[in-house]
């Protein structure tokens, strides 16, 4: 551990590079972080206040700003609806993608590599791409207008990559297990059901909560299917408010912060799961 | 695994073809409902969005006006379709000389970092999370002309000049942009970076400062060619993302000030959406599809190959 040579040199330098690392570290941290903070307090500023000092904490503070969005119908409605949209994709996600993802892992038949590339094939389509005859199509389904006509889209544009890293967890469960199971009597979807979800917990886990966030986040399509304000996602909301208060700052700022809140929330619980399955779904991608 | 399914149907001494019927019927209804969807919802959209794009078709009724290849022929003598197509490439430049590097960057100081690393991590991470709607907003505050960050910021420095309305100016517009993509997609690319560090065995590393060679050395001949893999894979990505950028640019500029922001999205969405032009949209759409197509084809014959056999 004794400094082997150049002992005159150590002393300054180990403490150096550490400092100026967290210096950047801290620097950069400050870059992500302000907007947000700003975002927090000017939502208790007067408009006044915020147009004459964005940086400044608030000299009086307007808790109404808050109080009025917490009270109006809309907002809880765009959150009641963000959060039905959302767990409906994830339960279908979850749901479908699994049971494909089973078949495609361990359940060989003839022409199963040609349909997985089929579904494969998906992960080159972004819904940007197909956004107009989707719109079509959702149109001759009569789901224009219809929280429906946001989820089944959602569910049918996040197979490909679910399905891509469910199957590769599914793949990586011992075949001596599936053998042990099947002679004590253990059919295929009993062997699905009881062992290989309980033990791809954390897989399961990483695609609900990443299908979750894209959901919550979702705009594109919202902003097509959604006519109607009453089902108004969030972001949508967001939209209209800003639209609707545009010279408000500190009530815009007052409504992106509570949709703020329960995002950063959700984050710091599920980060571990986010972030297993979005390098799981890149590296095997 | 048609060798231990043999072994299995060896194990159990009993009729194969129950087995074998129950087999055909799991896999037919465990298929079902994830083809329907997306043969249903992806395919078929797709296919129709190829179709499509040869008629002038205002979306109603039945696609009738056949006019071959017109609509990408009218794309392409389009300035302001070239101009957006344009935007795209900037962007896509920006990402790889600016955002990633950074990333990368800010994936090695975490990991040299002995404490806080984790802390670190979550705070660059956290942007990823936001929507692009409350993003773009806040941005859109931070870049306000009065009172806006940047303007107060500037004023400080400089309180005698006018402060810059950078999202109002054609000329800046793009880079003000590529500033809060950067904000915001920054943390998925350094978490790929800090997966891919963790795959480096340490010995490596160490064996090479042993020989002699310093941080940087290291860094050059050892590091950085060990994560070749996830940086070709991060390239990809961040390109195919580029390409398809739509709902921050709506949300804070629509593409102004006059198409100075246009993204391949934004322009598809006003022609398809706000005109009605649904064939020449599809057309765009078809572009901007093959543009990925082709560039997913190349990087993956000639980059990605010898990552995945």
């Amino acid at each position: 551990m004794a400094p082997a040579y150049a002992p005159e040199l150590r002393p300054t330098r180990r403490w150096v590079i550490p400092t100026l690392q967290y210096v950047l570290a801290a620097g950069m941290a400050l870059i992500v972080l302000i907007p947000l903070i700003t975002t927090v307090f000017n939502g208790f500023k007067s408009n006044a206040e915020v147009l004459l000092d964005p940086f400044g904490l608030p000299t009086s503070w307007h808790p109404e700003n808050y109080t009025t969005i917490l009270r109006s119908a809309s907002f809880w409605q765009q959150l009641s609806n963000s959060t039905l949209v959302m767990l409906a994709t994830a339960a279908g996600v979850l749901v479908i993608s699994s049971m494909a993802a089973f078949v495609f892992a361990r359940m060989p038949f003839r022409g199963r590599e040609v349909l997985f590339n089929v579904f494969m094939v998906g992960l080159l389509f972004p819904v940007t791409v197909a956004i107009l005859p989707l719109y079509i199509t959702l149109r001759h389904l009569r789901l224009i207008d219809s929280l429906w006509g946001v989820i089944l889209p959602q569910i049918a544009f996040g197979l490909a990559s679910n399905i891509l890293i469910l199957r590769g967890f599914f793949a990586s469960i011992p075949r001596e297990l599936e053998e042990a199971a099947a002679i004590d009597g253990c059919g295929p979807i009993n062997f699905f059901v009881r062992i290989l979800l309980p033990l791809t917990r954390p897989a399961l886990a990483a695609v609900v909560v990443l299908t979750m966030v894209a959901s919550w986040n979702n705009f594109f399509l919202p902003l097509l299917v959604l006519n109607s304000e009453s089902l108004y996602t969030l972001p949508l909301g967001i939209m209209q408010f800003q639209g609707q208060f545009g010279t408000e700052w500190n009530r815009v700022l007052a409504f992106v912060t509570l949709a703020l809140v329960p995002t950063i929330i959700f984050y710091l619980f599920a980060e571990r799961h986010i972030i297993t399955g979005l390098v799981a779904g890149a590296l095997k991608g | 695994m048609n060798l231990s399914s043999g072994s299995l149907e060896r194990a159990i001494p009993r009729p194969s073809a129950p087995i074998r019927l129950s087999r055909v019927a799991t896999i037919i209804v465990f298929l079902l409902p994830a083809t329907l969807a997306y043969l249903g919802l992806v395919l078929f959209p797709i296919v129709q969005g190829i179709y499509y794009s040869f008629f002038r078709w205002n979306g109603l009724g039945p696609a009738e006006n056949f006019i071959g290849l017109d609509n990408y022929v009218r794309a392409f003598s389009d300035r302001v379709f070239l101009s957006a197509l344009g935007h795209n490439l900037l962007i896509v430049a920006l990402s790889l000389l600016l955002q990633l590097p950074l990333a990368l960057g800010l994936a090695l100081l975490v990991r040299s970092m002995v404490r806080g690393r984790t802390l670190f991590r979550t705070i660059f991470f956290l942007p990823f999370v936001l929507s692009e709607v409350i993003t773009g907003v806040i941005w859109s505050f931070i870049y306000r002309p009065q009172g806006g960050l940047i303007t107060w910021l500037f004023q400080q420095l400089a309180p005698n000049a006018q402060p810059p309305a950078l999202l109002a100016d054609p000329d800046t517009v793009l880079y003000a942009l590529f500033v809060v993509i950067t904000w915001k997609y920054f943390g998925y690319h350094m978490i790929l970076y800090i997966a891919g560090l963790q795959n480096i065995p340490a010995e490596l590393e160490e064996a090479a400062q042993i020989d002699g060679a310093g941080r940087w050395q290291v860094l050059r001949y050892v590091t950085i060619p060990l994560l070749g893999t996830t940086i070709r894979l991060t390239i990809y990505l961040s390109v195919l993302g580029a390409i398809q950028l739509f709902d921050l640019v709506w949300v804070m500029t629509g593409g102004g000030p006059v198409n100075a922001s246009d993204t391949m999205a934004t322009y598809l969405y006003k022609f398809g959406f706000q005109r009605f032009q649904l064939g020449y949209g599809s057309a765009v759409a078809v572009i901007m599809f093959l543009i990925c197509f082709v560039f997913s084809l190349v990087y993956q014959r000639y980059a990605l190959r010898r990552d995945f056999e």
